[in-house]
């Protein structure tokens, strides 16, 4: 779960990193009340869950009212790859000599979380790390001890910060781990850290990613998800509700099946005998009837989905359940929206095909029969 | 010969009074497996699936010999039972739960260099050595006895690289589902190594998919260290970067790491013929065996 721009700040702030004096607004007068309440320049700055927001469009530096107001009308309401803007973070323009990078994620490698500090800030980190990795100093911490104090410092040093600095960027960056730890995160990251004249730094943008595992001990931040849920696509919004793990992709073969690697292989198999995938659709262990309906309704939902492949291999998750969700789901049309195929193997797969109403779906044997149908199917829909 | 699990396994499972324990429990004694005692605090002197029940791990080690642990625990709790099975220097421990924090697995990735405990998972199906014994909640039926070592990061698609397999009468020394995580304790190179030193496998098959550089270095473990012919599959071709699918750990990073190329690159180059399907996966191991 990644908090938005405006939360992970607030969350930097309260716990002591210098942020830019800033105000959420979600119209066009609160834009400008906001902005003339800072000062000038201000930055007008979209609050969506996408990265790139500047070279799109959803970040604007401002120098009055009326630029403000403009600023507003433009961002606010806009579609930002496929995510509307429906709120934009008004915020003080910092006036900056310099731009670092610093940052907590895990090492999944190494099995322990890194810190990393790079004078290359301001700039996408992840090119960086491709092409001139010695840019980023790497510090590795052993999570039952945390970081010690040396090793903030350590970082810092060998990144080549600024002795004049070198003081508050260490300080910063042990923030920046006691809030990785003590909230779960399993990124916390500063892009730019932005160093003024008078040798201050500033925290210009902040992320903050959290394992969603581990939200049942996060009360706090559970709360900010809700919030930070909002504004995505439809689509997406709807399998939060029904909780399944989903991406929505560009294709138009609705794909729903039991664990994620079988379901990436479906998609896989989808593009391998020439179609278009149109979803990932995880239903997860041991799905009942009324998520494999829910699960059917989400495809459905998707106007690009041309047919449906359910590909269901059951270890805890019994074929009769699942054949029993697919019918209760196609009996409420008199006419199915799109051709369904289903192909059921693994636990109680015999039983779920005596229940299964074959007026109602195409049944094939194996992976690739059920996969090839599908993709016939839409090839004739989209004709 | 098999690897990790026989029919000498002495099992507790941790978690026992759940209903997923207590379920694949009774699931894995009618496979065979030797489950000898339950582990759950506050339920000592119970009995369940018709073992013994005890409030610690330690009491089940001390009183019926288990050597072996499957933990069926409450994400919440389950970092702290994987813990509790490492403190009492089983053979090895199988996590199943899926959900774990992922700072809590970075605390037992530390705690398992300091032991000799082998652990399997989280997130994971278990491990199968057909005919023998079951440790998690693999479906036995599908699997059958033979001289092919399978591991996959991910459950279901070991079951239909099995179906492939079986339907064509090639049966498995021993499946591993080493668990889909960012963080796990058996990985790639350590099952690879497994099978390589077991006498019965005669060939390998490896289930990958997007995400992290696991196969990476499986591939190169494979260039130096494996002689058994091994055959992959990688699954997350069409996945996008940045979106995860499902699986924590399945997530192709904005510079392109963990992609399903670089992986799929990185075996070809060390001899591992990769499957565009499962069929593919399956057609390769017939040729290796002959």
């Amino acid at each position: 779960m990644k908090l938005h721009e405006y939360q992970a700040k607030e969350v930097f702030a309260d716990a002591g990193v210098p942020t830019p004096a800033s105000q959420l607004a979600s119209d066009v007068d609160g834009v400008v009340a906001a902005a003339d309440e800072i000062g000038y320049p201000v930055a007008v700055k979209a609050q969506v869950q996408v990265g790139g927001r500047g070279k799109a469009g959803g970040i604007k530096l401002v120098d009055d009212a009326d630029e403000a107001r403009e600023a507003a009308d433009d961002i606010l309401g806009m579609d930002l790859k496929g995510y509307h803007v429906e709120q934009v973070l008004v915020e003080g323009a910092v006036d900056f000599t310099d731009e670092l990078y610093v940052g907590i994620t895990m090492d999944r490698g190494a099995g322990k979380p890194v810190a990393m500090v790079s004078t290359k800030g301001g700039v996408n980190i992840e090119e960086v790390a491709e092409e001139d990795p010695d840019a980023i100093a790497q510090e590795h911490i052993d999570p039952s001890f945390g970081m010690h104090p040396y090793q903030a410092r350590k970082a810092v040093y060998d990144a080549g910060v600024d002795q004049s600095i070198a003081r508050d960027v260490s300080s910063v960056l042990t923030t920046l781990y006691e809030l990785w730890a003590n909230r779960d995160a399993s990124d916390t990251e500063i892009n730019p850290l932005m160093v003024t004249a008078d040798d201050e730094v500033i925290a210009a943008d902040a992320v903050m990613n959290i394992d969603e595992d581990a939200l049942f001990r996060q009360p706090e931040l559970a709360e900010m998800e809700e919030e930070a849920a909002s504004g995505g696509d439809d689509l997406e919004q709807k399998a939060d509700e029904y909780n399944f793990d989903y991406v929505r992709l560009e294709g138009n073969v609705g794909i729903i099946g039991n664990g994620a690697g079988l379901v990436m292989t479906t998609l896989d198999l989808v593009d391998h005998y020439g179609g278009e995938p149109a979803n990932f659709l995880d239903v997860g262990g041991g799905a009942k009837a009324d998520r494999i309906a829910n699960a059917l309704d989400m495809v459905f939902s998707d106007e690009n989905v041309d047919s449906v492949v359910f590909n269901i291999f059951g270890g805890i998750t019994r074929g009769d359940e699942v054949a029993k969700g697919i019918n209760e789901a196609l009996e409420q049309f008199d006419d199915i929206p799109k051709p369904v195929v289903v192909r059921l193997a693994g636990t109680n797969w015999e039983e779920g095909m005596e229940i299964l109403n074959e007026d109602l779906v195409t049944v094939e044997q194996t992976l690739e029969d059920a996969v090839q149908r599908s993709v016939a199917y839409a090839d004739e829909v989209s004709e | 010969m098999s690897v990790l699990v026989d029919d000498d396994t002495r099992v507790v499972v941790q978690g026992i009074t759940g209903g997923e324990g207590k379920f694949h429990a009774e699931q894995m004694m009618e496979y065979g497996t030797n489950v000898v005692a339950g582990a759950v605090p506050g339920k000592g002197g119970q009995e369940a699936a018709g073992v013994p029940v005890y409030d610690t791990v330690h009491e089940a080690v001390e009183e019926e010999n288990a050597d072996t642990s499957v933990i069926f625990v409450p994400p919440a709790f389950a970092g702290d039972a994987v813990f509790e099975a490492l403190d009492t220097d089983l053979d090895l421990a199988v996590a199943i739960t899926e959900g774990i924090p992922t700072q809590d697995m970075a605390r037992v990735n530390k705690r398992l260099t300091e032991t000799d405990t082998r652990l399997i998972g989280p997130n994971c199906p278990g491990l199968i050595t057909p005919g023998e014994a079951k440790l998690g909640i693999l479906p036995g039926n599908i699997f059958s006895d033979g001289n092919v070592g399978l591991v996959s990061r991910s459950g279901t698609l070991t079951y239909q690289v099995v179906d492939n397999l079986t339907n064509r009468g090639i049966g498995q020394t021993t499946a591993i589902g080493i668990g889909g995580d960012p963080i796990i304790g058996t990985d790639f190179v350590d099952a690879l190594e497994l099978f390589e030193n077991d006498d019965e496998t005669e060939a390998i098959v490896m289930c990958g998919e997007i995400g992290g550089e696991d196969e990476e270095e499986a591939a190169a473990f494979i260039d130096e260290h494996v002689d058994t012919p091994v055959a992959g599959f990688i699954a997350g071709r069409t996945a996008p970067p940045g979106k995860r699918m499902g699986h924590a750990g399945a997530i192709v990073s904005g510079s392109g790491t963990g992609t399903a190329e670089s992986k799929i690159s990185a075996l070809n180059d060390a001899g591992v013929p990769v499957g565009d399907t499962p069929e593919e996966v399956a057609d390769h191991i017939e040729e290796f065996l002959g």
